[in-house]
């Protein structure tokens, strides 16, 4: 590991990251997450769909960092498993800001062959191999990233001790290494949460929302 | 540092001290109710027949002060752009200025001849201020509603924009603030940088504001239609 993965996980990094609840903003509306114990079975639940989900893809797209050919494949194959169209936009708007920054941060070549609009865990994939990193903390820092955004945005809107809420994130690492392990191994994952996708379109539609997903 | 240590190396060589020759981009910004919608409709009504123009809000529900713009600002829909903040306004316009650069590029990319973006923050605190990395030029607005000590009281919004703004003038008897102590106060916080004391309710084109406007689009370099 080096210090390039820290910044990539660090929620400070200006990509965008803070204005996505990943689904807990209407979780909380939809009265399933309310509590700090609501809130862990709704973390492991996203870590282990659409975490798991990132955690390969990220993984494959560092592996493929350069390939155009390879990188809009696995282009193709977020989008197969993101069946919300919501869902989808939010990946591909996120993936526009980590690409902004990324490319500052790290300048490369291999930030020329992502295709346009690039959902967030294929861009992940590169801005960690342009940061020097290997398949494996790509995978590791998408299966955090899975957990760590929405745990915060479920602080800010239910005014949850922070302290909690870190020792939430903190109890899931096991979860998240394990995550990050089995997106290594075999085929790219292919979780799917329904409920996940319920509660993104129905929140895309709201007037009223603090979060952009 | 070790001779060899090439500072350099860790400077962008992109990073802009004023960026590209894209639109002139204004922030406003300041507390809850000082009058920073009305302030931006004004300057849609006064300035839209002289610039190509456009907005961007970041209001905490992200469509009020969008739909008060079309209502108020005779602006099409297509050159409003509302962003969600996530709860933290203040995050959005200075320390992850992500989803506002996505607004502004993509008002960009729909109106190529784009001339002046108005970025209007979500109410905030004193502290408030805009990264240089999303705009240009910043005006913080207060009024006088809010006390005659806030400009004393200072804070980055205050001491540090490009142009302080002191709203609701007309509202300085019936609260008993003093406007030549807010004027004087703002004077020796600024350094020099200039302080407006308007009320929109009195003059609804915000003339002086606007004129303001227009010498900072002249300094770059554009000129009124």
């Amino acid at each position: 590991m080096t210090a390039a993965l820290l910044t990539l996980a660090d929620s400070r990094l200006p990509a965008g990251g803070h204005t996505h609840s990943g689904g807990v903003e209407q979780a909380i509306a939809a009265g399933v997450v309310s509590d700090p114990g609501s809130l862990a079975a709704f973390l492991r639940r996203r870590l282990n769909t659409s975490g798991a989900v990132a955690a390969g893809l990220a993984a494959a797209a560092c592996d493929a960092a350069g390939d155009a050919v390879r990188l809009a494949h696995l282009d193709d194959e977020a989008d197969a498993r993101t069946p919300s169209p919501a869902l989808r936009r939010a990946s591909r708007q996120q993936g526009r800001g980590l690409l902004r920054v990324g490319r500052r941060a790290w300048p490369a070549a291999a930030w020329d062959a992502l295709p346009a609009f690039p959902h967030h865990p294929i861009v992940l994939g590169v801005a960690a191999a342009a940061g020097g990193l290997g398949v494996r903390d790509a995978a590791q820092v998408a299966a955090y990233l899975s957990i760590s955004g929405p745990a915060t945005a479920a602080q800010r809107l239910l005014a949850m001790d922070p302290l909690t809420v870190a020792a939430v994130t903190a109890r899931l690492a096991p979860d998240v290494d394990d995550v990050a392990a089995r997106a290594l191994t075999a085929a790219l994952p292919a979780a799917t949460d329904p409920l996940l996708d319920l509660l993104a379109e129905v929140h895309a539609a709201r007037k009223d929302r603090f979060f952009a997903s | 540092m070790p001779p060899d240590h090439d500072l350099d190396d860790y400077v962008d060589p992109y990073s802009p001290g004023h960026r590209h020759g894209g639109p002139l981009r204004v922030g406003l910004g300041g507390p809850v109710g000082s009058g920073k919608t009305a302030l931006a409709a004004a300057l849609c009504r006064t300035l839209g027949a002289e610039y190509d123009l456009a907005v961007v809000t970041n209001d905490i529900y992200t469509t009020e002060d969008a739909d008060f713009l079309r209502r108020n600002a005779v602006l099409p829909d297509d050159r409003i752009e509302a962003v969600q903040t996530g709860c933290c306004p203040h995050t959005a316009i200075r320390d992850d200025i992500t989803a506002n650069l996505d607004a502004v590029e993509l008002l960009e990319s729909r109106h190529p001849g784009l001339e002046l973006v108005l970025v209007e923050s979500g109410g905030d605190n004193l502290t408030a201020s805009f990264s240089y990395g999303l705009i240009d030029v910043q005006v913080f607005v207060i009024d006088v509603a809010g006390g005659d000590k806030v400009p004393r009281k200072g804070g980055p919004g205050v001491t540090a924009a490009d142009l302080l703004v002191v709203n609701k003038t007309d509202l300085a008897p019936m609260v008993g603030a003093d406007l030549d102590v807010m004027r004087r106060d703002s004077a020796a916080v600024r350094g020099g940088k200039p302080t407006l004391l308007i009320s929109l309710r009195e003059d609804p084109t915000a003339a002086s504001v606007a004129q303001w406007v227009r010498e900072q689009a002249r300094a770059r370099g554009l000129q009124t239609a």
